[in-house]
């Protein structure tokens, strides 16, 4: 094995004075003003805050689908809204939620942070990230244009066969979801594996694997999950098209089929989604508590080996969707065992939480709220889970408004309201704007009174009798007082949102302007500018210590050497990240677009005719060649 | 007669519910000791009162005794986190044990098929004089145990009477089993559980536990032929029956309607309620469903009726003689 | 802050091989995710096994001959496989531009026996769910025999221009002849499965 001892080409860092470094660094990094930038541009900062606002649209969209739910459920055969319409919202807000906010968000947050973190200047696989965007944004605008020309999927955002087969819902609708899932798992999966190379090998010298924030440990486990979860949505969903499509019979009873195999194949995939969405909230925790109480977090190694247990062990869980299908029991006690383990490394994260918290020095800001507020709202959440872990218990609860209320805990108290902590704790860093405090606390309040006022007392209505996915219920039934309730509570929820909307639009251009590091964060985003310049650090900095900005005091130790007149970055060993290589990074191209565009009519078509394939692939080969074929820029010759 | 039915779980009139809520209370009573004492860690260590020396400190500043004690804080809390769910896993399992030697020995049969949006159950017996299919309304002996036998017809349906038991899945190409035992007599309220398109929402179902003597005059009644019509306008009534689109969906025993793919209506008015616990039987209920099935239930496989005013009434005098 | 510089990287060579390349842990992570699929389709078809009457469902096991040919033809591919690999890395641009050509007749060939290994599947994908479980199996492998071809083409292409003289272009090769390995082997299971599993099993 040869390695290429390179002659020392191009223009190099050492010795320029900063001036002159910025401005070089500016001309070689930067995506230029206009269209060709927007579209064409590479940079993981640009895509990343693209990503995030996106997810927030459909978050609105998805919560617009709830509030129009909880009108229709406030009362007792209300008519406002029939059962077609009604089974489209429920669908819609689901798939929104799960497949169109929760798991882009995240993805998106590691995709902006985590080379800042780990301290290089692009995400691994610059033109996939941007590919990524595109292809995640199609799948959305079909998803949301199908509904909203009155052809969106009615059948639950786990679209259970055979009621979702070619028999039971003609037409296209269930089609679209499926094709949703395909754009949206491809630009999870691309994502998953630029993490997994930014963090194996693109860290700043020095930054050991025990030296990593652990935030990036949780999205590089998150990482790990989607690659072996998402394959079986894939899976699953193309089987369903083609069901429908071209007369397979994987689910069909009639011909050897099974529906229970659509449900094994879905919750392998959708145990684990879950977890992608909570194990990088639980880092968003992890980064918040030590700048707001000023103390390392507590038990570094405990945490990282219960987020690597949690994403080991979410595969073991899925059968506990599927405990009233008549599995044999013995099969049932396996996933109850294994469904109540998964509480212990969560519970080690709770704890080593509060201690760090205990043993620092607490500044109750916005961020830090919002921690307290997860705290308590998701170890309810955390209980009821172990709840339904029960066989037993889950046979009376399953299907019922008490898992509605337990996957709603979960979720918003265990990732949502850590979402927004985040938000509230590095928009100075994405925009060089502080959001206002006293909007803050607003949204606080009203976001944990309201969701709790709104999803506890559905816990009651599940025992007391209520399915889910009902678009009216009975008189009789004595439901209608805490649904009416419910959907006032949920509009105090709703309001927190539009309180957190109008405080980042209002600072936007009137917060309070932020330095490099306004809360005095120990982690390396904390070293630069606020937002970040295109090349994100002027020299890649030199790693000794967990905290770098808590221990360098005077100054920070840099690596110099890399070109200043190409795209370099460094790329090290997997372990102690000792540099190893000058890795070129791409140039802004056109290319992913290009590509997003001929692999989306594709997707698209297939839904019409299994022929789009045979179409489809020649622009898609075309859109790849142009991607990979080399520029002829100096450091594609090295 | 229109009995307040019972559909809670936390109202249990059957062996199985009994034995799940106390399961629940165990768990909600734990549940909420835990939540209670971390919400108390939390606001402890929030409130904690950190001594001046302490607040000037760097980030870094040493902290050994501090980090021994939550060293060992923390390392009892993750023991007792294992001790709790051990337990807790432990009582699930003996519950679902005395749940499955509680299916041992079943007195009645019946089956269950789950259709699109109602029940159709079968009640087998040696005797083949003695067997029927009826629709919607499950009749059982008090403290007998009952198994029923779960199958679906076209999607996933789920068989749920909170106050009586745990729910099971119907699935086509599959049998799955439920076994009730009422303790107590009462009419009982159950829903579907999967939803299973248009009208999930409306796919009620009712169980009445009755006496053992009840149930066998019953069952004897069920078992009989529809009664013959007794006035000049329920003949009328049949006759239309027989001669609109009725007869291709619907059974009547006795007469020549046998339509296998919608509810059985031999013993029709027997039953407290129609279309699948939406309705109660009542004559206007009666017609309001029969003329427009889909303001009642839009999606529903029952199509609107083109029968005139004279014809809807004689069906209707017809239909309430059939008990 | 200032800055203080400790570490010197101007020396450091611009492309490597192996796990020294970016690129080579994108392959890897793309072959886990294709990997992992490849193994739920092979669950899914032993759940469809398990739960039928007997197997193959309906139909008589596909016959042996186009399936084997091209797994002979894929196992013998290794050897050019790993020699082009080995060239690579010695940067030894002729060889590597001959081997590519080998590789994509290599691949040429197998696909060519695909399209007979199809129809001697004895079984429609429409006709149950066992013609469908083994089209859906047959096919995910196809596609990934086409796109690791089409790869292999583009960069005999450019290994024949200008761009072809550069250490990042002959990491790339050594990339995807490890993609190739993995084409290979997934074959080697589900050639196993389609053929020899319905021999060999009885329900």
């Amino acid at each position: 094995m040869t390695d290429i001892a390179a002659p020392v080409k191009g223009q190099r860092d050492s010795g320029l004075d900063d001036a002159t470094l910025h401005a070089a660094l500016t001309r070689t990094w930067e995506t230029p003003r206009g269209l060709y930038g927007f579209f064409a541009t590479v940079d993981h900062k640009i895509i990343g805050r693209r990503f995030i606002v996106t997810a927030f649209v459909f978050l609105f969209l998805a919560g617009l689908a709830a509030m129009a739910m909880r009108y229709q459920l406030s009362r007792p055969e209300n008519t406002a809204i029939g059962p077609d319409l009604y089974d489209q919202l429920f669908t819609m807000h689901g798939s929104t939620m799960m497949f169109l906010f929760a798991v882009p968000v995240m993805e998106a947050f590691a995709v902006y942070l985590v080379p800042l973190m780990v301290g290089t200047r692009n995400i691994a696989f610059p033109r996939l990230n941007a590919f990524s965007y595109w292809i995640y944004l199609s799948g959305g605008l079909m998803l949301w244009i199908a509904f909203l020309l009155n052809i969106g999927p009615d059948v639950g955002w786990f679209s259970y066969v055979p009621l979702a087969g070619p028999e039971f819902s003609p037409g296209k609708r269930a089609d679209f979801w499926a094709q949703m899932i395909t754009f949206t798992e491809v630009s999870a999966l691309a994502i998953a594996v630029e993490i997994i190379v930014t963090v194996f090998k693109q860290r700043a010298p020095g930054m050991a694997l025990d030296r990593i924030p652990i935030f990036v440990w949780a999205v590089l486990i998150t990482s790990f999950v989607v690659l072996f979860a998402m394959p079986a949505v894939m899976l699953s969903s193309t089987t369903l098209i083609l069901d429908r499509l071209v007369g397979t019979h994987f689910y069909n009873a009639a011909e050897g089929g099974d529906p229970v195999l659509w449900q094994h194949l879905f919750w392998f995939f959708g145990h684990p989604e879950v977890y992608i969405i909570f194990i990088p909230a639980t880092g968003f925790i992890s980064a918040i508590i030590p700048t707001f109480v000023r103390r390392p977090i507590f038990g570094y190694i405990a945490l990282v080996l219960s987020l690597i247990s949690i994403g080991i062990l979410s595969f073991g869980l899925w059968v506990h969707h599927m405990f009233a299908t008549g599995l044999p029991q013995l099969g049932q006690s396996f996933f109850t065992a294994s469904s109540m383990l998964i509480a212990i490394p969560s519970g080690i994260q709770i704890f080593c939480w509060i201690a760090t918290i205990w043993l620092g020095r607490p500044m109750w800001k916005t961020p830090l709220l919002f921690v307290a507020g997860f705290i308590v709202t998701f170890v309810i959440g955390g209980l009821t889970g172990v709840m339904v872990a029960s066989v037993p218990i889950d046979l009376q609860v399953h299907d019922t408004y008490f898992v509605v209320a337990h996957f709603h805990y979960v979720l918003v108290g265990g990732a949502v309201f850590p979402l927004i902590g985040a938000v509230y704790y590095w928009f100075p860093k994405f925009t060089g704007r502080m959001l206002s405090e006293r909007l803050g606390k607003w949204n606080f309040w009203l976001a944990v009174i309201g969701f709790n006022a709104a999803f506890f007392p559905m816990h009651f209505l599940g025992l007391m009798g209520m399915p889910r996915r009902v678009y009216t219920y009975p008189l009789g039934a004595g439901w209608g007082e805490l649904n009416l309730f419910v959907g006032l509570a949920a509009a105090m929820l709703f309001a927190s949102f539009a309180v957190f909307l109008w405080n980042v639009v209002a600072s936007l251009k009137r917060g309070e302007v932020a330095g490099p590091n306004p809360w005095g964060g120990g982690t390396l985003e904390w070293a630069t500018a606020s937002p970040p310049p295109f090349y994100n650090f002027m020299r890649i900095p030199v790693v000794t210590h967990r905290e770098p900005l808590w221990a360098e005091t005077e100054s920070l130790p840099v690596a110099t050497g890399l070109r200043v007149d190409a795209r370099e970055l460094i790329c090290g060993t997997v372990t102690d990240a000792t540099p190893e290589l000058r890795e070129s990074s791409p140039e802004n191209s056109i290319w992913p677009l290009l590509s997003a565009i001929a692999v989306g009519a594709t997707f698209i078509g297939s839904i019409f005719t299994p022929w789009a394939v045979v179409w489809g692939a020649p622009p898609i080969a075309i859109g790849l060649i142009g991607w990979f074929w080399p520029k002829g820029t100096p450091e594609d010759e090295e | 007669m229109l009995v307040e039915p019972v559909q809670s779980a936390l109202d249990p009139a059957g062996s199985g519910a009994e034995a799940i809520l106390t399961l629940f209370w165990i768990f909600l009573g734990v549940s909420a000791v835990v939540w209670v004492l971390v919400v108390i860690a939390l606001a402890l260590a929030a409130a904690r009162r950190r001594s001046r020396a302490e607040r000037g400190a760097g980030p870094l500043a040493p902290a050994p005794r501090g980090e021994a004690r939550a060293r060992g804080v923390v390392g009892s809390a993750v023991a007792a986190t294992g001790a709790v769910l051990i337990t807790l896993t432990a009582f699930s399992y003996f519950t679902g044990k005395s749940l499955a030697d509680a299916k041992a020995d079943p007195t009645l049969t019946i089956e269950v098929t789950g259709h699109q949006w109602w029940w159709e159950l079968r009640y087998d017996d040696p005797r083949p004089d003695m067997r029927f299919t009826t629709a919607n309304e499950i009749h059982v002996p008090v403290g007998e145990r009952v198994r029923l036998i779960l199958t679906s017809n076209d999607v996933i349906h789920s068989f749920w009477v909170p106050s009586l038991a745990g729910k099971q899945d119907l699935i086509p190409g599959h049998d799955n089993e439920i076994v009730i035992e009422v303790a107590r007599e009462g009419t009982y309220r159950g829903s579907c559980a999967e939803f299973c398109g248009l009208q999930h929402a409306h796919m009620g179902l009712t169980v009445i536990a009755e006496p053992r003597a009840a149930f066998d005059r019953w069952r004897a009644a069920q078992a009989a032929p529809a009664a013959p019509p007794q006035t000049e306008e329920a003949a009328r009534g049949l006759a239309a029956f027989q001669q609109n689109a009725c007869v291709l969906c619907h059974a009547i025993r006795g007469t020549g309607a046998g339509g296998m793919v919608a509810p059985d209506l031999t013993h029709v008015a027997s039953r407290s309620t129609l279309a699948a616990g939406t309705l109660p039987f009542t004559r206007g209920a009666l017609g309001a469903w029969i003329a427009d099935p889909q303001a009642v239930k839009p999606g529903a496989n029952m199509p609107r009726s083109e029968l005139d005013p004279d014809e809807l009434n004689a069906i209707i005098a017809y239909l309430e003689g059939l008990t | 802050m200032k800055a203080r510089s400790v570490v010197d990287v101007s020396t450091l060579p611009t492309a490597g091989f192996g796990p020294k390349s970016p690129m080579w842990w994108g392959t890897l992570g793309f072959m886990a995710l294709e990997g992992g699929g490849f193994v739920l389709a092979v669950g899914t078809y032993l759940y469809l096994a398990m739960i039928a009457p007997d197997w193959p469902l309906g139909a008589v096991e596909p016959d042996l001959l186009p399936g084997t040919i091209v797994t002979v033809l894929l196992v013998i591919s290794v050897v050019p496989n790993h020699l082009v690999s080995r060239w690579a890395r010695k940067q030894r641009l002729g060889r590597v531009r001959i081997g590519l050509v080998v590789m994509a007749l290599l691949g040429i060939l197998p696909l060519i026996a695909r399209g007979f290994e199809f129809p001697a599947l004895n079984v429609r994908w429409d006709a149950n769910a066992y013609g469908s479980v083994v089209w859906v199996v047959l096919g995910l492998h196809t596609a990934h025999l086409v796109t690791d071809l089409g790869d292999t083409l583009v960069l005999a292409a450019l290994m024949f221009t200008r761009h072809g003289r550069s250490a990042k272009r002959f990491s790339d090769v050594t990339d995807n002849a490890f993609y190739w390995d993995f084409v290979v082997a997934s074959w080697v299971v589900l050639y196993l499965l389609i053929y020899w599993f319905p021999r060999l099993y009885n329900p």
